[in-house]
C-alpha cells in the first residue's frame, strides 16, 4: 500500500507539528508514508473566492504530485472536500469551456484516492483505537466541510473516544460554523468575528482544556479568537492527539 | 429605514453596523434557534424525507427544463377556468398592469396577502404613487408597514422585532392606518394578535380588491395555491370582488399530484408544522363563491436570465420556506436588512445577484456573504446546493464571463474593486505552483518570526482586529521532512 | 412583440442546453417516497394531530350527534349559527335558543361577521397532518362562511372520510373546486417565531368525529 501525505499548504507553513503527527501516527500503525515534494496546495482559497482559472494549475500539480499512490491522506477536512467535491466540478466547467481533457483525468484519478485522516483510519485501516494517550479534557468542534461535505459523521469522535485518559466533553452548538470560511474571515470580518466569539464562548463554557478539530485552518481562527479573548483553552489538531502516546506524549 | 432597498451599502459594510445591534442580534438568535429545533423535529417525523426532498428537486427541475411548455399549459387552463392571464417582463411592467387593473375597478384601496413577488417589484410604492393604498394583512407585514420598516425575513418579515417593539409600533402607529390599538395593549403575543385581528377586520369587510402571490401554480389544472397560517390569506382570496395574483413564472408544478410532495415539504421546512393552518386552492373563478374576476400576472423580472445559467438555475427551485435563513450563522448575526433585497439570507445571496445581476457593489458583495458552511444546503427541501451557486457567482464577480441580462447573452467584465485581490491570488498561485519559491518564503517567514507584529496593517488588519496571528514555526514541514527523511529536492 | 412572446422567447433561449427531443417525462422523478406513513389507527391519529394544533375533538355516533352539537353551541352561548345547504337536517339539535341561518350568495361579509358559529361537514380529513379539507359541496358552503364566524364546528364521518396522508388525499379531491384545507384554528408564528393560536380565522375549531 503506497500512502502519500498531502500535508496542505497551511500545515506545511504554519502547523508542521500536525504533519509530523500524521507521519508518526501512520508509521506507528504500520503504514509507510511518503511525502511527495512536488505538492503544494489544493487551491481551495482561490477556488472558493471565485478564481477558478487561477486554481487550475494547482489541480494539475496535485495530479502530478500524487500520481501512482494508492491513497492520498490529508489532515484537513476542507482540503479533502475541495478535492473530492470541487475538482470534478472544475473539470465539468472546463469541459463546458472546451478545455476538459486533463482536468477531467486528474479529477477521476485523485477523487477516489483522497481521504481525510480520520476517514482513512476508520474506513481504510479499520481502526478506532490507535493506542493513543492524552490525559486531558477535550471538546470536539466538527468543522463544516468535514461534517457536511465529507460526511465524517462520528468517526473523529469514535477515534477520540478510544484515546486513553481523554475525557470528551460535548460542545454546545457544535455543528455551527466557527466563522472562518477562508477569505470570508477578512471580507466579512465583523460577521466572522461575531461567529468566532460565539464559538469561543461555547468552547470555554465546556471547561475543557483543549478544543480539537480535523482542520487547522478553522482552528487558526478559533485559536486566534480564543487567544484574543484571553482564554487558556488550547487548540489541538486531532492528529496530534492521536499521535500522542505514554512514551511520547504531546 | 424607509421602504426601499435602493442605494443600500455593500453587505460587509451593512453587516459591520448590524452585528453591533445587540437587540436585533438577540431577537434573531432567539427566533432562529426556536424554529431550528422545531423544524428538525418536524422533519424527523417523516422517514421518507430524503426521498421527498429528491422528488421535490426533480419535479422542479422537470418544470424548469420545460418551462415554456408548462407556462402555455397553465395559461390555457387558467383562461378556461375564467381567469385572465397577463405577462410582465419586469417589475415596472408588473406594477403598471396591477395599477391599471385596480384603477379599472374604481377602487383606491386594496388588501394584500403576504407575497414575496410583490415585495420584489415594490408594488406598494407603485400603487401609492397612483393614489392607491395597499394594506398588508399578514401580521408580520403589518408590523413592517406600520413601522415604516423593511422586511428582513422571507417567512417572518418582522423577525428583527421583539414583542415589546411590536407593542410600541401598534400603540403608536395603528391609529394612522385605521382602527387604533386597544387601550392597555400588552406585549403578550396573543394580545398583539388580537389587536391585529380587530385592526384589519374592518379592512377585510370593505375590501373590493385583493392582491396575492401564490406558493404554487398547477399547470395541468390552472389551480393556484396559497399556504398560510392566520386566515388573512383566506380573507383576501375570498371576500373581494376582484383578485389579482402576481406570481413568478418559476412557481409552476406540472400536475395536481405533484402537490403531494410540496405540501409535505413546505410546512415542515417553513413553520415546522405537519401542516400549516390554512391552505387555499382556487381555479379561475367559482360562481357565487369568492371573487368574480381573477387576474394572474406572470412575472419574469430576471427569472429567465437565471434560467439561462445552468449552474445558477437551481435557485429557481426555491419554494420560499426560509429554512436556509433560520440555520444560517451569517444571517443570524448580520440580520436580513444587510442583504439589501426582499430575499435575504443564503437563498437571497444567490437569488438577488441573479435576478438583478452583479453590477452594483451591493449585489456583487452578496455571493461573499457566506462562510460556505453548507448548513443551508443541508436543510433545503428542494436540495438547492447554495454553496455551489455562491462560488459560481463569485466567479462571475471576479472573473466576469458569459451571462444573460434581460434575455441577451452578454460577456461581462470582472467587477471593479477586486484588482488588488486578483493580483494577490495570482501571486499566491504562482508561488504555490513553484514549491522552491514557496520554500524560500517559508524560510524567510521563519527567520523573521520574532519580528512579526501582533496587529497587521492593510488588508491583514481585518484578521488581527479580532484574532491573534498564528506563530510562524521555526521550520516548515517540508524542511523537516527533507532534514529527517532526506527526501530529494524537486525543482 | 408582446411581453408574452418576449418571455416565452427568453425561456426558450435560456433552455438552449435542453435537447430538442427531450420531453418533460424524460426528466426522471423518483416517486419512491411513501404513499402513507401507515398510522396504526387513522382516526386516532387524526384526533391526536388535530388536538396537537389546538382543535377541540369530540366523538359520538349519528344518534348522539344532534345532542352533542346542541351542547357545544350552548356552551358558547351561540345564538346565530350558519348552516350551509345540504347539511343533514337530522343532525341539527332542537334548540330554541339558536337561530339557524342559511348561507346565500347574497349574504355580505358584514352579516357573516355577526354570526356566532358555523356548522359544516367536510370533503375529507387527513390523519397524518390533522387536516380537514372543505370543497364547497353540499353541507360545506362557501369558503367565507368557515372564516368569518369565530367558532367553527366541523363534522367528520369516520372512518369513511379519513385518509392517511396527503398523497392519498389529492386524488380524492376535485381541483376545479375551490378548496380550503384547515389544520387547527387560525395561528401565527410572526412574533418571535413562536406559535400562537387565533388571528383572523375562527379562533375555536371543534371537530366532531362521528361514527354511524
Amino acid at each position: 500500500m503506497r500512502v502519500a501525505l498531502f500535508v496542505t499548504c497551511v500545515n506545511d507553513t504554519l502547523y508542521p507539528g500536525t504533519g509530523r503527527a500524521v507521519v508518526s501516527l501512520l508509521e506507528r500503525l504500520g503504514v509507510t508514508v511518503d511525502f511527495p515534494l512536488e505538492q503544494s496546495c489544493c487551491g481551495q482559497a482561490q477556488f472558493n473566492t471565485g478564481y477558478r482559472h487561477e486554481t487550475e494549475p494547482l489541480v494539475h500539480r496535485f495530479g502530478r504530485a500524487f500520481e501512482g499512490y494508492d491513497h492520498i491522506v490529508t489532515p484537513s477536512g476542507s482540503c479533502a472536500a475541495m478535492v473530492r467535491d470541487n475538482y470534478p466540478r472544475m473539470a465539468a466547467k472546463a469541459a463546458a469551456e472546451g478545455r476538459g481533457g486533463t482536468l477531467t483525468r486528474v479529477a477521476e484519478s485523485v477523487v477516489p484516492r483522497t481521504y481525510e485522516l480520520t476517514e482513512f483510519l476508520v474506513d481504510v485501516l479499520g481502526v478506532t483505537d490507535v493506542g493513543a494517550y492524552y490525559p486531558h479534557t477535550v471538546t470536539y468542534h466538527p468543522t463544516c466541510h468535514g461534517l457536511r461535505m465529507l460526511g465524517l459523521g462520528d468517526k473523529p469522535r469514535r477515534l477520540l473516544g478510544a484515546v486513553e485518559g481523554l475525557e470528551l466533553i460535548d460542545l454546545p452548538g457544535a455543528e455551527e460554523c466557527c466563522g472562518f470560511g477562508g477569505t470570508f474571515a477578512v471580507k466579512n470580518e465583523a460577521v466572522s468575528a461575531a461567529m468566532g466569539a460565539d464559538k469561543a464562548r461555547n468552547i470555554t463554557a465546556t471547561g475543557a482544556s483543549a478544543v480539537c478539530t480535523v482542520d487547522n485552518s478553522c482552528q487558526m481562527h478559533i485559536g486566534g479568537t480564543l487567544a484574543r479573548l484571553g482564554s487558556s483553552v488550547r487548540p489541538v489538531h486531532i492528529a496530534e492527539i492521536l499521535a500522542s502516546t505514554k512514551e511520547a506524549p504531546l | 429605514m424607509s421602504g426601499t432597498y435602493l442605494g443600500m451599502p455593500a453587505f460587509p459594510k451593512a453587516a459591520t453596523l448590524s452585528t453591533r445591534n445587540t437587540r436585533m442580534r438577540a431577537n434573531l438568535t432567539h427566533a432562529t434557534h426556536t424554529i431550528r429545533d422545531k423544524r428538525a423535529a418536524a422533519v424527523r417525523e417523516l422517514p421518507d424525507w430524503a426521498q421527498l426532498r429528491a422528488a421535490g428537486a426533480a419535479v422542479k427541475d422537470r418544470t424548469l427544463r420545460h418551462l415554456d411548455h408548462y407556462l402555455e399549459q397553465l395559461e390555457a387552463a387558467v383562461t378556461a377556468a375564467g381567469g385572465t392571464v397577463h405577462w410582465a417582463a419586469d417589475a415596472r411592467e408588473a406594477n403598471r398592469i396591477v395599477t391599471s387593473l385596480v384603477r379599472a375597478t374604481g377602487e383606491t384601496e386594496v388588501v394584500k396577502v403576504k407575497s414575496m413577488a410583490t415585495q420584489e417589484i415594490g408594488l406598494n410604492a407603485a400603487l401609492e404613487a397612483a393614489g392607491i393604498r395597499a394594506y398588508e394583512t399578514d401580521l408580520a407585514e403589518l408590523i413592517v408597514q406600520l413601522g415604516d420598516d423593511l422586511p428582513s425575513h422571507i417567512l417572518v418579515p418582522a423577525i428583527h422585532r421583539n414583542r415589546d417593539e411590536i407593542r410600541d409600533i401598534f400603540r403608536e402607529r395603528m391609529a394612522d392606518w385605521g382602527r387604533p390599538a386597544p387601550e392597555g395593549l400588552t406585549e403578550e403575543p396573543a394580545v398583539l394578535a388580537e389587536a391585529a385581528r380587530l385592526h384589519l377586520r374592518e379592512k377585510f369587510l370593505r375590501a373590493k380588491v385583493g392582491i396575492s402571490g401564490a406558493n404554487f401554480m398547477v399547470a395541468d389544472t390552472g389551480t393556484l395555491v396559497v399556504v398560510e397560517s392566520e386566515g388573512n390569506g383566506r380573507m383576501c382570496l375570498t371576500l373581494p370582488e376582484t383578485l389579482i395574483s402576481v406570481v413568478g413564472i418559476e412557481k409552476i408544478v406540472p400536475t395536481w399530484q405533484d402537490l403531494e410532495v410540496f405540501l409535505q415539504l413546505l410546512p415542515r421546512s417553513s413553520t415546522a408544522e405537519r401542516m400549516n393552518p390554512y391552505t387555499s386552492t382556487w381555479t379561475g373563478t367559482t360562481d357565487g363563491d369568492g371573487p368574480r374576476t381573477f387576474h394572474l400576472v406572470l412575472l419574469d423580472n430576471g427569472r429567465t436570465d437565471t434560467l439561462a445559467d445552468t449552474v445558477g438555475r437551481q435557485a429557481l427551485r426555491c419554494i420560499r420556506c426560509s429554512a436556509c435563513l433560520n440555520v444560517c450563522p451569517v444571517y443570524e448575526r448580520a440580520g436580513g436588512h444587510a442583504y439589501g433585497s426582499a430575499y435575504p439570507g443564503p437563498i437571497g445571496a444567490i437569488l438577488t445577484p441573479q435576478l438583478r445581476g452583479v453590477t452594483s457593489e451591493l449585489d456583487a458583495s452578496l455571493p461573499y456573504a457566506s462562510s460556505l458552511c453548507g448548513a443551508c444546503y443541508e436543510v433545503c427541501p428542494v436540495a438547492i446546493d447554495i454553496p455551489e451557486v455562491l462560488v459560481h457567482l463569485r466567479e462571475r464577480v471576479v472573473q466576469g464571463g458569459e451571462t444573460t441580462i434581460r434575455g441577451v447573452r452578454t460577456r461581462i467584465r470582472p467587477a471593479k474593486g477586486h484588482a488588488a485581490e486578483r493580483a494577490a491570488m495570482r501571486a499566491a498561485r504562482w508561488a504555490l505552483d513553484h514549491p522552491a519559491a514557496m520554500r524560500t518564503g517559508q524560510r524567510l517567514a521563519a527567520r523573521t518570526r520574532r519580528f512579526h507584529p501582533k496587529r497587521l496593517p492593510g488588508p491583514g488588519r481585518a484578521w488581527t482586529a479580532s484574532r491573534e496571528m498564528p506563530t510562524v514555526p521555526a521550520e516548515s514541514f517540508r524542511d523537516w521532512w527533507q532534514r529527517e527523511r532526506g527526501g530529494k529536492v524537486t525543482r | 412583440m408582446s411581453s408574452r412572446d418576449a418571455i416565452l422567447g427568453r425561456v426558450r433561449r435560456a433552455l438552449a442546453d435542453v435537447p430538442r427531443e427531450e420531453s418533460p417525462d424524460d426528466v426522471a422523478v423518483a416517486r419512491d417516497y411513501l404513499r402513507t406513513h401507515s398510522p396504526a389507527d387513522a382516526v386516532e391519529t387524526l384526533a391526536e394531530n388535530l388536538a396537537d394544533y389546538r382543535a377541540l375533538v369530540h366523538r359520538t355516533d349519528t344518534a348522539g350527534l344532534p345532542d352533542l352539537i346542541g351542547r357545544l353551541l350552548a356552551a358558547r352561548g351561540s345564538r346565530d349559527v350558519v348552516v350551509p345547504d345540504g347539511f343533514p337536517a337530522e343532525w341539527l339539535p332542537q334548540a330554541d335558543a339558536v337561530r339557524w341561518v342559511q348561507d346565500t350568495p347574497e349574504a355580505t361579509p358584514d352579516e357573516l361577521d355577526r354570526m356566532d358559529s358555523v356548522l359544516t361537514g367536510c370533503a375529507l380529513a387527513i390523519a397524518e397532518t390533522g387536516t380537514l379539507v372543505l370543497d364547497g359541496s353540499a353541507g360545506q358552503g362557501r369558503r367565507r362562511i368557515t372564516l368569518m364566524p369565530d367558532h367553527h364546528i366541523c363534522v367528520v364521518r369516520v372512518p369513511e372520510q379519513v385518509v392517511d396522508s396527503v398523497p392519498e388525499a389529492l386524488p380524492r379531491l376535485v381541483p376545479t373546486r375551490p378548496l380550503t384545507w384547515i389544520s387547527g384554528p387560525s395561528a401565527t408564528s410572526d412574533i418571535e417565531l413562536d406559535r400562537v393560536e387565533g388571528v383572523h380565522g375562527p379562533r375555536t375549531l371543534e371537530v366532531v368525529l362521528v361514527t354511524r
